[in-house]
């Protein structure tokens, strides 16, 4: 028997549920209150959250391995996971060593293949929203949307040169909240780039703004991110709360980008853009603009009735989906590609790898450094050790790993580990050091070379005071409508 | 005598009138566009930084941008060569945009540039830092003109009220 104090556990899905073999050796869950959590947590230690509980002080299962051995394996198998993510050699896709890092740590024990089912029943539901969403912004840019964004950020840009610059910060603003950061960086970048270019304008401010949207712009809604698709589903919130709570942080992350590019930027900004020819400009198409309305609608409605609003996204893409089918704009496989299997393969993956290292120790060590309660003292340390613990690694092992802790504490220590995760990336160009350091020693000569000492300026100019001001701007909220 | 005219995305075209105007007729004339590869790798940078994506060619925006990159830069030579209406020659770089054009100019007879920022007034800040470096550091002499009219003397902001005179007690 090996106990591992204060180390939460991953959600229990109800009562008489079934183990392995049907019995359930060595293992016994605390009765609530008899949790040896830290003071400031839930006294019961016991945290629901989509029809599962984190229970804060167990006893592990007894696998294979020794407590020290099982966690010696898993740090390995999830250093090995996220080097070749950050690697990717020969061009192999993530999922390749994930899944069978994923399968080992179960196959030695590090976790129960009930801990790691329960793990993936929690982000199945999510990985199908972040596939339904992946899929309807494709569909839009099949639709031409973005195409007419770029129409109308071109629109009047030569009366006011900061014109562009604002029109850019609406639609990388918007198009990151409702079709995530993906979206931004995969489809409105270009996009970005080639209004800046047709408008004889200075392409740099307009495209490392949309860059750097797409990350500080990704509070607002749960598919903004997937860090928020995971975090949403434990935080207990439902979406309009979710949004009503991330609206001013939203808003306040935006404001402080808006205004250091405009100083930043300010030499390159002022050169009026001379257009130097009228380009022709495409149709708005209305029909994908009402459904993204009908899903954003569909999103709150369907949280509000108890349903998963991954079924609103579903929605959506389906009807989009289909009536591109009919036309023959699309083809199944296009939209298949678009879903991204072997990205979501490696989110799972991803996902019981991380369960079996916070398991297995680092839960009970982070927990030591984790700030507690939602004093704004609490929260702004909360932030800032996401946004370290982003910049290190990357955000999405880091709300993988922070989540368990912060939902402990409720929904308020869960938004402001988004805060950390969402916008910390943005101090390297890359996402997080260990990607910038590789990319570094690879030299990618074919991409070009970053200015990277101006890129950390502009990073080290709007990520803290983003942090500090999103921090406050959640605290306040919570202060006013609650958690 | 050899004339390079750096051309600059939102201010070529005064260039090529300044340099239509000065360059004699025998003149060497070299339109130079620099297209810096820190746009295309700020986009390739920011989908590496999506962990778990795959190493997809046609999701990465990085090349993506490259490639409307070094047609926009043809777009723009040909746009200015045309402006321009002399025989010319036309010279695209890549790489650091301050360093490139400095290269560039190496042994040339003039380099004509335009100011960058607020057009509407004379004074501050009238270069970018790439501006200010090719004027800091140019092999050759520089001539600096206006992307369009030139604003009045009377758009330099008054001087500050209490303007520092060392009095004669102050003075070392």
């Amino acid at each position: 028997m090996i106990k591992v104090a204060a180390a939460p556990r991953r959600p229990e899905w109800g009562a008489g549920r079934r183990r392995r073999g049907g019995a359930t050796p060595g293992t016994r869950r605390r009765e609530p209150g008899n949790g040896t959590g830290r003071a400031g947590q839930t006294a019961a230690g016991v945290i629901g959250y989509g029809g599962g509980a984190w229970v804060v002080g167990g006893e592990r299962e007894e696998g294979v391995l020794s407590g020290v051995a099982a966690e010696a394996v898993s740090v390995a198998m999830l250093a090995l996971v996220l080097a070749f993510a950050v690697i990717r050699p020969w061009g192999w896709t993530e999922a390749v060593v994930a899944v069978p890092a994923a399968v080992l740590v179960i196959a030695v024990g590090a976790i129960s293949p009930h801990g790691a089912l329960t793990e993936a029943r929690r982000l199945g539901p999510i990985i199908g929203f972040l596939a339904a969403v992946l899929i309807l912004a494709q569909l839009c840019q099949d639709e031409g949307l973005f195409r007419a964004c770029g129409d109308w950020m071109a629109r009047g840009v030569a009366k006011r040169p900061t014109w562009l610059l604002t029109r850019v910060f609406v639609v990388a603003s918007a198009t990151t909240a409702v079709l995530s950061l993906d979206a931004t960086v995969v489809l409105l970048t270009p996009v970005v780039f080639a209004t800046a270019a047709r408008l004889n304008a200075r392409a740099k401010p307009y495209v490392y703004a949309t860059t750097h949207l797409a990350n500080s712009a990704s509070l607002l809604l749960p598919v903004s991110n997937l860090t928020n698709l995971i975090a949403f589903a434990a935080s207990g919130l439902s979406f309009p709360r979710f949004a009503g709570l991330m609206l001013v942080p939203w808003l306040a992350a935006i404001a402080v980008e808006y205004l250091v590019f405009r100083r930043f930027f300010r030499t390159d900004l002022n050169v009026t853009p001379a257009p130097s020819q009228a380009a022709e400009t495409a149709g708005v198409p209305m029909f994908a603009l009402i459904v993204l309305a009908l899903t954003l609608a569909g999103f709150a409605a369907a949280s509000l009735a108890g349903v998963n609003p991954a079924w609103a996204a579903a929605a959506g893409a389906a009807v989009l989906g289909g009536r591109a089918l009919a036309r023959r704009r699309t083809t199944p496989a296009t939209i298949w590609r678009a879903g991204s299997v072997p990205f979501l393969a490696f989110v799972l993956a991803l996902g019981i790898v991380v369960a079996a290292v916070t398991d297995n120790g680092l839960a009970s060590a982070l927990m030591r450094v984790m700030p507690s309660g939602t004093t704004l003292p609490a929260l702004l340390a909360t932030a800032a050790l996401a946004a370290a613990l982003a910049n290190v690694i990357n955000n999405l092992p880091a709300v993988l790993v922070l989540l368990p802790l912060a939902a402990a504490t409720g929904p308020g220590a869960v938004l402001a580990v988004l805060i950390g995760t969402n916008i910390g990336p943005n101090l390297t160009y890359a996402g997080s050091l260990a990607t910038l350091l590789w990319r570094q020693v690879v030299r990618e000569h074919d991409q070009g070379e970053p200015d990277l000492a101006e890129f950390t300026r502009l990073g080290l100019l709007t990520v803290p005071a983003g942090l500090v001001l999103a921090t406050v701007a959640l605290w306040a909220g919570l202060k006013v409508i609650g958690g | 005598m050899t004339v390079i005219t750096w051309i600059v995305e939102g201010t070529w075209a005064a260039c090529v009138d300044a340099t239509r105007r000065i360059a004699p007729d025998n003149a060497q004339i070299v339109l130079l566009h620099v297209t810096s590869g820190d746009v295309s790798a700020a986009a390739h940078g920011a989908y590496a930084g999506l962990l778990g994506r795959g190493p997809r060619r046609d999701r990465d925006p990085g090349p993506r941008l490259a490639e409307l990159g070094a047609a926009s830069a043809t777009e723009l030579l040909e746009a200015a060569a045309r402006a321009l209406g002399r025989p010319c020659s036309t010279v695209e770089r890549r790489g650091r945009v301050e360093r490139e054009v400095v290269a560039a100019a190496e042994g040339a007879d003039l380099l004509v540039l335009a100011r960058d920022g607020d057009d509407a007034r004379l004074g501050p800040k009238s270069l970018g830092p790439a501006s200010r470096f090719v004027v800091d550091h140019a092999p050759c002499p520089v001539l600096l003109v206006w992307p369009r009219e030139t604003p009045g003397t009377a758009s330099i902001p008054p001087p500050p009220r209490h303007p520092h005179h060392p009095g004669p007690g102050s003075s070392r």
